[in-house]
């Protein structure tokens, strides 16, 4: 039952971009097609779940044994830099067809705040490692579920008549808020 | 550098590049802080201070750094000033921290920062790189201010916490949702005074 509620929880109620506010960038950046939103969401979903495990552990066995939980920032930053080279290393040698489709995307994960907010908040919210890494795998699936949507919309939205100024990011953006207004329709979802 | 070059270097983070509203660099913090104006300007001022320390330090040690090391040696300076920020905060101004909450540390990977540590301070003499950075905070400043206070006059009718309006409000422009329209608003704001601007110049 705890698990649902966290897993519920950050797929609808409290999703990661369209009421966290994370992984904006990539949210609108690559929601252009259908299939690079999805390659997208699988490249978070890889890298979220292996940095959180990764974070986690760094942090209670090495920055809280230590006291140096200060520096969390400058740690979590490095390792996920670091992680995301070696998981394109590692992709590119075992498994080629999966580095074709998710390669690109790997680079810009680095600087996609999702992966960051999501190894924080797991500490802040004092979960134990299965929970966190429910919880990173639930968010990435909520990623995916918002830019995967948000991507056909917007298909839809390039044939659409518009005043000139609201074309492309203008429009996108009142989209996404409509689409976030309708996910707000969980949030009385209680458990 | 003249003073005429150094008073165009300090505007340009207003109107002509500004991060958010014509170059849509960080929107993260944008949309998720901008409930009221007040949060928005104290992101924006914590922001601002890691932008100028970044690009200070960065230019500084910019011949210090090997190429191929560049941009985590970048992602080091920047995650140090964000951690300073972070604690005086926290250390200070509690409510303002609490209210922020993980978008301070998420100042890291705000692209702005690293966008112009690559590609100014890195490439430029310590007094311009001060300036692309006040400049930069500035107008990033000035971006969540306008947002934070579009949001809060419509969304409770008050602003920087002062009741302008009777009533309570639309409800919606606090919410998440409002943040996404308000912005998108104010993105074709920009966009329909430059394409004025470019027909004018045509015209003339």
């Amino acid at each position: 039952m705890e698990y649902f509620a966290i897993i519920f929880g950050a797929i609808f109620i409290n999703n990661i971009v369209l009421s966290r506010f994370l992984g904006i960038c990539p949210f609108l950046g690559v929601s252009k097609s259908t299939s690079t939103a999805i390659g997208m969401g699988g490249a978070v979903l890889f890298v979220m779940t292996i940095a959180t495990i990764v974070t986690y552990l760094i942090f209670q066995f090495l920055l809280v044994p230590f006291g140096i939980t200060y520096l969390q920032t400058v740690a979590y930053i490095l390792v996920i830099a670091f992680l995301v080279q070696v998981v394109e290393i590692v992709l590119k040698k075992i498994s080629p067809e999966l580095y074709r489709a998710l390669g690109v995307f790997l680079p810009l994960i680095t600087t996609n705040c999702a992966i960051l907010g999501v190894a924080i908040l797991v500490i802040q919210q004092d979960f134990n490692l299965l929970e966190s890494v429910v919880f990173a795998i639930a968010n990435a699936i909520g990623f995916t579920l918002a830019i995967v949507l948000f991507s056909s919309l917007r298909e839809q939205l390039e044939l659409a008549e518009l005043p000139t100024a609201m074309k492309g990011v203008p429009a996108a953006l009142v989209v996404a808020g409509i689409l976030s207004m309708a996910f707000m329709g969980f949030s009385g979802m209680s458990f | 550098m003249s003073s005429r070059s150094i008073i165009t270097q300090l505007t340009k983070g207003i109107s002509r590049e500004n991060p958010v509203f014509v170059l849509l660099l960080g929107l993260c913090p944008v949309l998720g802080v901008t409930s009221t104006a007040i949060n928005g300007l104290g992101m924006g001022l914590a922001t601002t201070f890691v932008l100028i320390m970044s690009n200070i330090v960065i230019s500084l040690i910019k011949h210090l750094i090997p190429s191929k090391v560049r941009i985590p040696s970048f992602i080091v300076v920047i995650a140090s000033f964000v951690t300073v920020v972070d604690l005086l905060m926290a250390g200070y101004l509690p409510a303002l921290h609490e209210q922020l909450g993980l978008f301070i540390p998420l100042i890291v990977v705000n692209c702005i920062v690293l966008g112009r540590a690559e590609s100014f301070a890195s490439r430029n003499d310590l007094f311009p790189a001060f300036l692309d950075g006040v400049s930069m905070g500035i107008g990033f400043t000035y971006a969540l201010v306008i947002l934070g206070g579009i949001r809060e006059l419509l969304g409770s009718y008050s602003l920087f916490g002062l009741k302008i309006l009777e009533g309570d409000g639309l409800l919606v422009f606090v919410l998440a949702p409002g943040a996404f329209i308000a912005l998108g608003f104010i993105i074709a704001f920009f966009e329909w005074r430059k394409s004025i601007a470019t027909k004018a110049k045509k015209a003339a």
